[in-house]
């Protein structure tokens, strides 16, 4: 079981979407960076994500890693968000028969894992149908 | 710089392996590479393994490698780049015969991925992605390349078909390897029909977990020609990185470290993609291969599926893909994947190849990937 | 004159119909339809707890009341279902909405009345100048036994308000509250499963405690059930709130709008709070409302509203109460409700 600073330390991200915005390009950072992906620029500016979107593609997992083996099967995807920035979450609340690439999502705050029964519950986002 | 050559080869059965432990795997390969070679002298080890921490909680590979190989006190270093370790191997021991800081370099890869559970090894393979961005949410590498097939099928209509295809093709080449894991055919509707693990990906079209290990032999092309198996060159070897989150990728549906790492490797060799005979590819998934063939510039974007459908990287087709099998049927230890290529690579080269061989193949290339596509190593071979 | 600035709900979209948990158990079905007047009940989604519903409708609270969080100065969630029993959902909270780390919080605890508790705490430090806005949430997951009669009507959902002094939507103009020490259901430390005295939960606990601070907020104000245009009562089942609706003289009109019980079940700490965020979707400038709460232990927590014209402005910069209740259903079979609520046992 991993030391709770680990996850502790994505809160920003994880509850609050935290991202930072190149001050030189205009490139958004999620997670928050030192240096810009794009242009190596090194200065930022504290943003948000936007909190919709439409899923560029999915899937649906049915194998799932230990800590997830009670929630398969379930749909995971990346999305587009309405500021241009991508992000990669579960997609839940929705069929599996209506997931389509272009479908319109939104984020939700959920939990995602858990260091077991005992353990620190680990809350972030997840997409739903908009 | 100095040419090199690939003097020795060595590999044994891959498969689940209760009895060995990771050092009698890697052992085991690395004497027959140097008893193929011919040649009693190590100047240097590079081993490629993903995570032999996670496996069977042991580091320190420089150490317990060269010893169990009887080598003390060799300079040897161990490489990582997930499941692109092997092909990092495999550059770094060109890179230290080019460069003439050594002569002759043992290049191994292993994984014992045995060890540990499914879930323990689904959960170690997972950490070649972005532990806090994709891991996190639940995204296994079933899940990532999984996303990565709905996004080429979208966008250029590959069809699940093709890539069934891809794994029937693979184990029709594996069923004539003797050390492949899973030396058998397997027939597209079995693909089709088998066990969803991540839509639309099935569990014949994803490679296995394997134990395993392989070795080279390197040295400078001088020494190999006085020796007297046929002398096979490393002409090229390119290596390129792009981002670990498939979500930052400029464009999801292409390999483009595959591309820029094969435009160093020809470009070393004075080669085109038309020159190649045969290529042993990084068929992690079936939907894997598909993209590579078109970021090697095989095919046109896009037009991997339709490749494979009209038989184009069949054994007999004009660019052969995956001779040995591939990851598919010949099995993943991850660590030793890169390495393995190379050893099938060699072994068409000297027309070693028995029922699987390539027909007048006087160049091959090798394609090793980590990830979903976060680094690429490609080599070419020759035969002199 | 302090007031609430903000409401959002939040319901899960899964349900599972009393008829499917009869089924399972060998019961009469109808009869306990009848006798609970209850159709179904919202169940959470494994990754949904007090917490993620508190923070989906504390968004919205916020979407409506139009403030920085930054400048809430207190946050508290009423729950019998919080997450850990130590380290408090409000932290988390208070984290996601982005109030942190300026702000007070401590979790709350009375049966299905921790909710109101929370808004009477965060409704006074406004009054008092303590703090410039308070947030309060009423959200459960809670528990049923299996096979007993709460697993009929035991369910999930939340709702968030946020109270200030300007921009009201609704001023709180008095607030009563009614306690005493009465076992009727109760829960011991690291039993997964609260137990009750049967028949004894009516007229010795839910009628007396709502009726006595009913009475007593009543007299308090000098006003009578005709002059408010809704009144919320705590809903555990179909029956008990008409009843005492009933026996304090109010009509079906007042009660309906915020009767969300048939078809969401009893959300404990989130049942009054949702039943008046359902009221406030649909009132209109002047309107007044009473809210009486009831918590197992026992007490009652009473308010009376009255709604400003603000409220058109608001109602809808976020969902509505029974739209959520309403749309976008997902019905569960017993198994799958079993597994969600993690009532199969499977190896450690």
């Amino acid at each position: 079981m991993p030391n709770p600073a680990k996850s502790w330390r994505e809160i920003p991200q994880r509850y609050r979407l935290e991202a930072g915005k190149c001050t030189k390009c205009g490139a958004i950072a999620f997670p928050p960076r030192l240096v810009c992906p794009q242009c190596g620029n090194r200065e930022f500016a504290a943003t948000k994500l936007a909190d919709a979107g439409k899923l560029l593609t999915f899937t649906i997992i049915r194998v799932a890693p230990g800590a997830f083996e009670d929630q398969a099967p379930y749909a995971a995807g990346i999305a587009e968000l309405d500021d241009g920035a991508r992000l990669t979450a579960q997609v839940v609340d929705c069929d599996f028969a209506k997931l389509k690439v272009g479908m319109r999502v939104r984020l939700e705050f959920r939990r995602v894992s858990e260091d077991g029964a005992a353990g620190v519950i680990h809350y972030g986002y997840k997409f739903v149908p908009e | 710089m100095r040419d090199v050559a690939v003097i020795g080869i060595g590999m044994t059965k891959w498969g689940e392996l209760w009895e060995k432990s990771l050092r009698t795997i890697f052992v085991e390969s690395a004497l027959l590479a140097i008893e193929d070679a011919g040649v009693d002298r190590i100047d240097s080890m590079i081993v490629g393994c993903m995570s032999s921490g996670l496996f069977v909680g042991q580091e320190h590979l420089a150490s317990l490698l060269p010893d169990y190989l009887g080598r003390n006190p060799v300079p040897a270093a161990r490489v990582e780049s997930a499941c692109a370790s092997g092909g990092l191997a495999l550059r770094q021991g060109f890179i230290e015969v080019a460069s003439g800081i050594s002569d002759v370099v043992l290049v191994g890869g292993v994984e014992k991925m045995t060890d540990v559970t499914g879930c323990e090894a689904t959960f170690a393979l997972g950490t070649a992605a972005d532990q806090e961005y994709e891991g996190f949410h639940g995204l296994t590498f079933p899940g990532l390349y999984a996303m990565m097939a709905v996004a080429h099928m979208h966008k250029y209509g590959t069809t699940r078909r093709q890539l069934a295809m891809v794994a029937a093709k693979n184990h029709e080449n594996g069923s004539k390897n003797p050390l492949a894991q899973f030396p058998f055919k397997v027939s597209v509707d079995a693909v089709l029909n088998s066990v969803l693990v991540a839509d639309p990906l099935r569990i014949l079209d994803c490679s296995p977990i394997t134990d395993g290990a392989a070795a080279v032999i390197l040295a400078p092309l001088e020494m190999a020609k006085s020796l007297k198996k046929p002398v096979v060159r490393i002409v090229g070897s390119g290596h390129a990185t792009d981002t670990i989150s498939l979500s930052s990728r400029r464009d999801m549906c292409w390999i483009e470290s595959t591309q820029r790492a094969a435009q160093k490797a020809l470009a070393m060799a004075g080669r085109k993609i038309g020159d190649i005979d045969f290529f042993e590819v990084h068929d992690c998934f079936t939907i894997a291969e598909i993209m590579v063939t078109e970021a090697l510039g095989i095919v046109e974007k896009g037009k991997g599926g339709r490749a494979v459908e009209e038989g184009l990287t069949a054994l007999g087709g004009k660019a052969p893909v995956n001779p040995s099998g591939g990851l598919k049927a010949k099995g993943h230890p991850v660590g030793a994947t890169g390495v393995a290529q190379a050893v099938e690579a060699v072994k068409q080269l000297r027309g070693e190849a028995g029922e699987r061989q390539v027909k007048n193949a006087r160049r091959g290339l090798t394609q090793n990937m980590g990830g979903t596509g976060g680094s690429s190593l490609v080599h070419v071979f020759e035969a002199e | 004159m302090a007031g609430i600035i903000g409401y959002g709900a939040y319901i899960p979209r899964n349900r599972i119909k009393v008829e499917e948990i009869a089924k399972v158990w060998g019961a009469d079905a109808p009869s306990y339809k009848k006798g609970l007047m209850l159709e179904e009940k919202s169940v959470p989604s494994p990754d949904q707890d007090t917490i993620t519903m508190s923070v989906e409708a504390s968004k919205y609270a916020l979407k409506r009341a139009k403030i920085d969080p930054r400048e809430i100065g207190a946050v508290y969630v009423g729950s019998e279902s919080h997450p850990y029993a130590v380290k408090p959902s409000g932290a988390t909270l208070g984290e996601a909405l982005g109030a942190a780390p300026e702000f007070h919080t401590a979790d709350l605890e009375f049966a299905c009345k921790a909710g109101t508790e929370g808004m009477f705490i965060a409704l006074n430090l406004v009054r008092s100048g303590a703090i410039t806005y308070g947030l309060a949430v009423g959200a459960d997951t809670s528990q049923g036994a299996p096979s007993d009669a709460l697993e009929y009507s035991a369910a999930a959902g939340a709702a968030a308000f946020i109270f200030g002094k300007d921009n009201l939507v609704a001023e709180v103009l008095h607030t009563y509250s009614y306690t005493t020490d009465t076992p009727d259901f109760w829960r011991r430390e690291h039993q997964d499963y609260p137990l009750h005295g049967g028949r004894f939960t009516g007229e010795p606990a839910y009628f007396k405690h709502v009726t006595g601070a009913a009475q007593g907020i009543l007299a308090k104000s000098g006003m009578k059930a005709a002059d408010f245009a809704y009144v919320v009562f705590h809903q555990p089942n179909g029956k008990f709130p008409l009843r005492v609706g009933e026996m304090l003289g109010f009509t079906r009109k007042q009660i309906d709008p915020g009767w969300l019980v048939p078809r969401l079940g009893n959300t404990y700490s989130g049942a009054s709070p949702l039943g008046l965020t359902a009221t406030l979707d649909i009132a209109k400038a002047g309107d007044m409302i009473l809210v009486v709460s009831y918590g197992s232990g026992a007490g009652s927590d009473g308010f009376i509203l009255r709604v400003t014209s603000r409220i058109d402005e608001v109602r809808d910069l976020a969902p509505r109460t029974r739209d959520m209740l309403d749309k976008n259903l997902n019905y569960l079979e017993y198994g799958v409700y079993a597994k969600y609520r993690r009532k199969i046992r499977k190896a450690e």
